[in-house]
């Protein structure tokens, strides 16, 4: 499961209605035991690939996000990416580009209203979905 | 020219389990060929079959993405800090 407070559900939605007509995305910074996940900040990123159909977290937010993690004594718990006209499930693309097993991928759809916000795991082929508990 | 690898969370199972490595080579090119005959598993998560650095790596030295350095000839200095990170992409295409 993957919690975070409303208002960081409110700032991955944010961002990635910032980022229109493209897609948007970023980092999700928290703490993981086993399957469970407490996103305590969301940090957004620029898509770098600038598309509609893609996207790509900027390499100096990894950067940044990674070095704040060992220094905070946080983990970078995974991605979070909109569809802008499709469902909240992990394209073809997504699922072999995923780059940890242990990541969390979370999927924001602007399609529908109100917003869908899902989560997914990807171990190699495999997607499983995972509950948000927001709060 | 020695200098610290920090290995990404995904790499560190296939590489011994170091969050961190001292690593020699004059270049960029050098350090990568020499990890991937040190560890075979990730050879082909850090360069392509023809030799080039992998798309979806990212490699920094300091605080320069090394695709603004020359790229796989990018040079190492003693005491830099090398940073391997996976590029976090998809899309509905």
């Amino acid at each position: 499961m993957l919690s975070l407070e409303t208002s960081l559900r409110d700032k991955m939605i944010a961002t990635c209605i910032r980022a229109l007509p493209d897609e948007g995305c970023g980092l999700l910074l928290g703490r993981a035991g086993g399957d469970d996940a407490v996103v305590v900040e969301v940090v957004a990123s620029d898509n770098v690939a600038h598309s509609a159909k893609l996207y790509e977290v900027d390499p100096k937010v990894m950067l940044r996000t990674f070095r704040r993690a060992d220094d905070e004594g946080l983990e970078v718990l995974g991605v979070f990416h909109s569809h802008t006209h499709s469902e909240a499930f992990p394209s073809p693309t997504d699922v072999r580009q995923a780059p940890d097993p242990a990541w969390h991928y979370v999927l924001v759809s602007l399609r529908d209203v109100p917003t869908v916000v899902r989560s997914f795991r990807i171990v190699g082929d495999e997607v499983r979905e995972e509950s948000v508990s927001s709060h | 020219m020695s200098a610290l690898l920090r290995i990404p969370t995904v790499l560190r199972p296939a590489m011994g389990g170091a969050t961190t490595l001292h690593v020699e080579g004059d270049t960029i090119g050098d350090v990568l060929g020499q990890l991937g005959k040190e560890y075979p598993a990730v050879k082909t998560q850090l360069l392509n079959d023809d030799g080039s650095l992998h798309r979806f790596l990212n490699v920094y030295i300091n605080d320069d993405d090394v695709r603004y350095l020359g790229g796989l000839d990018a040079p190492v200095k003693s005491d830099d800090e090398i940073t391997l990170l996976p590029a976090v992409a998809g899309g509905v295409a």
